[in-house]
């Protein structure tokens, strides 16, 4: 197969497991999430005799590529997996999918069947390669040992270059026994994959005309500031404060422009707020700022922005056109671009429309009147946006970390925290996984052993992964699981009653563990709380504990997540909750906030 | 709004995205497709091709450069406008991809399609089916006393019309390549 190259340096040759981690080690990798098996036992026997990476073993691989993601999404670093051939490879392809859709850089290191044996149908062979070929940005096949260090060293670089995204490097059992030459990452082939950074002068000139001349402007933003790294969030900032320009946000951006920054308009979208979905369609100029017109944001295609003259700026030229049709399209890194825009906007004069731009934010605080997140509160239950306001409200000023499943919960938790910084939130936004949570809240706790790291969840989805409470007990990760058990699975709940003549077929959990007996039996600590009254005191006791929380907070069963913009509607045509529909404004509890 | 303005033939911007995007008209277009010649890459640009959606009215691919390995794969696609600059953004973002050429755009351009044509035929049929394939430029490759295998390397719409032609004198097999493809002149694609 490989390896008996009479290399002319010796010291280079070294087995090809070993050649795994000292590529590892060379890549800066701190943390590897895994599972061993048969197929990659070597290279778990080299991890055995370190002590510079960490491997932190998870309880199903799905769950080492979401702690993967959240410790990427937290630290803006790559994130490593390392599982076996096989089923251990296929449990990880809903992780690498979710990477792909939110643009999060995870290298995945897979075992195979010697190579000899591929093709034979050998025990815990699968066509890794072919099976993660639509679900990774890349994905390689090693064959031979020499060849495995330069891979390992350009799925780095591909993982993140460019739009960032899973990478997926097949090792086959031989391969990693065989001997073979090492090369540094300095060595390696990676200059053939070298993405636009830069921003096109002409499209730069465009933006910063646009940019003056605009009156109802509004820049929306998305996770492409947060993968650009902290100096595009920055850049943002600084343009949105210069400007005074309004800034939205999608699920993905959210923390890019602080939620207390004085342009902040809240996200926009299906569940965004009133206020930001408005701007968005009556807007003159519309700076999309690494987004990409995902449906959950557009609504009715047709009938988007009609009147605004759209700027797109993306690292992937894919993006550009693919849902909505953009005057100036701007193809690059959004640090660098913004930078470009704000220099040239700058350089004559930083002009804007002031009178225009005010009299826009009129009409915004007019729209924000409407206070469109406002929900009538009970004494009797805990209402889920209560819940998370309280929770917003006793952690807001901890060092905290945010992870979320994915359904109702999870746009409440959007809706209702605020994000001041970058890499604080991670939530499963383009695949929408329920399960992301669980292990994404330990890939993050992994990278910020010091930080309040909480979960956001429901029960239907962390019942999905919560395997994983072991790997928090055993790696003692304080985790705080917060969730909004309402025996539902909630937005399936909501759109069969809007849309299905509230037929709830199936959306209803008959039988549920007991949470806090389940905490207990994981060796963590449980809380149950029903009563609003008892609400904060029961918050409080979970970030007081040190050690992993399951918290089950029962809220209210029927409870829908408003505003919502119904599918195939545009953004103009949001339904309001109940409580500003049916007037019940005047119930005591909606004056809480 | 001037800077929005693209005059007609400036430099910076294709003819191409003076058209219509919304135009709800199918386009086909050739595209030449630059890869590394490694394993899986007709696999990724096959998958994109179904994953997505998109047409594929013909493929061929064959090494080309082999102390770079670089391979060329040209690809026949119907789409409307907006669809047929997706396809193009997309296949550019494959990994080892190094560029793609839309031939149909970027001027005149050489398409050829080699077939093999297998006529089964006596007396007057496979005189008469010798005849055009002579006029037609077709080569005879392989003969017996019942039949002709012909041999043609013409535009795809040229082969189509041979094949039509003998289909009345005995057309009993046809195998086509697909279209190739490459720009006029003294560009190189690369």
């Amino acid at each position: 197969m490989s390896g008996e190259k009479s290399g002319p340096d010796q010291s280079h040759s070294m087995t090809g497991a070993e050649i795994v981690v000292k590529a590892l080690k060379d890549q800066g990798v701190e943390v590897v999430f895994g599972y061993p098996g048969g197929a990659v036992l070597p290279i778990y026997d080299e991890i055995f005799q370190q002590n510079e990476i960490r491997h932190i073993l998870v309880r199903h691989e799905q769950g080492a590529a979401h702690a993967a993601e959240g410790y990427a999404r937290s630290t803006g670093k790559p994130g490593v997996v390392l599982v076996t051939s096989g089923p251990g490879a296929t449990n990880a392809v809903t992780g690498m999918t979710d990477a792909l859709m939110d643009s999060i850089p995870i290298v995945v290191l897979t075992g195979q069947v010697p190579t000899f044996m591929i093709g034979n149908d050998a025990f815990q062979e699968a066509d890794t390669v072919g099976i993660t070929r639509p679900c990774t940005k890349h994905n390689w096949l090693v064959k031979e040992t020499d060849a495995l260090a330069d891979t390992i060293h350009r799925a780095f670089h591909v993982a993140t270059n460019g739009r960032p995204g899973p990478v997926l490097v097949d090792i086959p059992k031989d391969v990693q026994f065989a001997a073979g030459t090492y090369v540094p990452p300095k060595d390696a082939r990676t200059r053939s994959y070298a993405p636009r950074t830069e921003g096109d002068p002409d499209a730069i000139q465009a933006t910063v005309e646009l940019l003056e001349q605009a009156e109802r402007p509004v820049l929306y933003t998305g996770g492409g500031v947060i993968n650009s790294g902290p100096k595009a969030s920055q850049r943002l900032r600084d343009l949105a404060d210069a400007s005074s320009f309004p800034v939205t946000s999608t699920l993905m951006g959210l923390g890019a422009y602080p939620a207390t920054g004085k342009s902040w308009v809240g996200m926009l979208g299906m569940h965004g707020t009133y206020e930001a979905n408005m701007a968005m369609h009556d807007c003159d100029f519309m700076l999309c700022i690494g987004a990409r017109f995902d449906d959950r944001i557009t609504g009715r295609l047709d009938a988007f922005s009609p009147g605004s003259r759209k700027v797109h700026i993306d690292i992937d030229p894919s993006s550009i056109n693919k849902n909505i049709h953009v005057d100036v399209p701007i193809i690059g890194d959004v640090g660098t671009v913004l930078d470009q825009i704000i220099e040239l906007w700058k350089s004559r004069g930083a002009k804007t429309r002031a009178e225009g731009v005010a009299k826009w934010w009129r009409q915004i605080e007019d729209w924000r009147s409407v206070d469109c997140l406002r929900y009538a509160n009970s004494e009797k239950s805990i209402k889920p946006q209560y819940a998370l306001q309280r929770l917003e409200a006793l952690t807001k000023d901890h060092d905290r970390y945010v992870c979320t499943e994915v359904g109702q919960h999870q746009m409440w938790a959007a809706q209702f925290m605020g994000f001041n910084e970058p890499n604080r939130w991670m939530t499963s936004g383009g695949l929408g996984t329920m399960g992301y949570g669980v292990p994404a809240s330990i890939g993050v706790q992994i990278a910020h052993p010091e930080s309040l790291v909480i979960n956001v969840a429901g029960e239907a989805s962390w019942l999905m992964t919560m395997q994983e409470m072991c790997t928090a007990v055993q790696y003692r990760l304080p985790v705080k699981q917060f969730i909004m058990n309402n025996e539902r699975l909630g937005m399936v709940r909501q759109w069969q009653e809007l849309l299905h003549g509230e037929r709830y077929s199936h959306s209803y959990s008959e039988a549920l563990p007991d949470f806090v007996k389940l905490a207990e039996a994981f060796g963590c600590k449980g809380i149950h709380c029903h009563d609003p009254a008892d609400l904060d005191e029961a918050v409080k006791e979970m970030l007081a504990y040190d050690g992993p929380v399951i918290f089950d907070c029962l809220v209210e069963k029927h409870e829908n997540c408003y505003p919502m913009i119904p599918s195939g509607k545009p953004h103009n045509e949001m339904l309001l909750g109940e409580a500003s529909t049916e007037g019940a404004i005047g119930d005591s509890g909606a004056v809480l906030v | 709004m001037n800077s929005l303005v693209i005059k007609p033939g400036s430099s910076s911007h294709s003819a191409y995205n003076l058209r219509d995007v919304h135009a709800e008209v199918e386009e086909r277009h050739t595209l030449g497709v630059l890869v590394d010649n490694e394993p899986g890459v007709l696999a990724r640009v096959i998958g994109l091709f179904s994953g997505r959606g998109y047409n594929i009215e013909s493929l061929t691919v064959a090494e080309t450069d082999q102390l770079g390995h670089l391979s060329k794969i040209t690809i026949v696609t119907t789409g409307t406008p907006a669809v047929i600059e997706q396809i193009k953004s997309q296949l550019g973002r494959l990994v080892p991809v190094h560029d793609v050429h839309d031939l149909t755009v970027e001027g005149d351009h050489l398409e050829r399609e080699l077939a093999l044509v297998k006529v089964v035929a006596t007396d007057e049929h496979r005189v008469e089916a010798l005849r055009m394939a002579d006029l037609l430029g077709a080569r005879v490759v392989d003969v017996t006393h019942e039949s002709f295998v012909f041999e043609l390397a013409q535009t795809s719409s040229e082969v189509d019309r041979f094949i039509d032609l003998m289909r009345p004198l005995g057309l009993a097999e046809v195998t086509r390549t697909g279209v190739c493809a490459m720009m006029r002149g003294a560009g190189a694609a690369e």
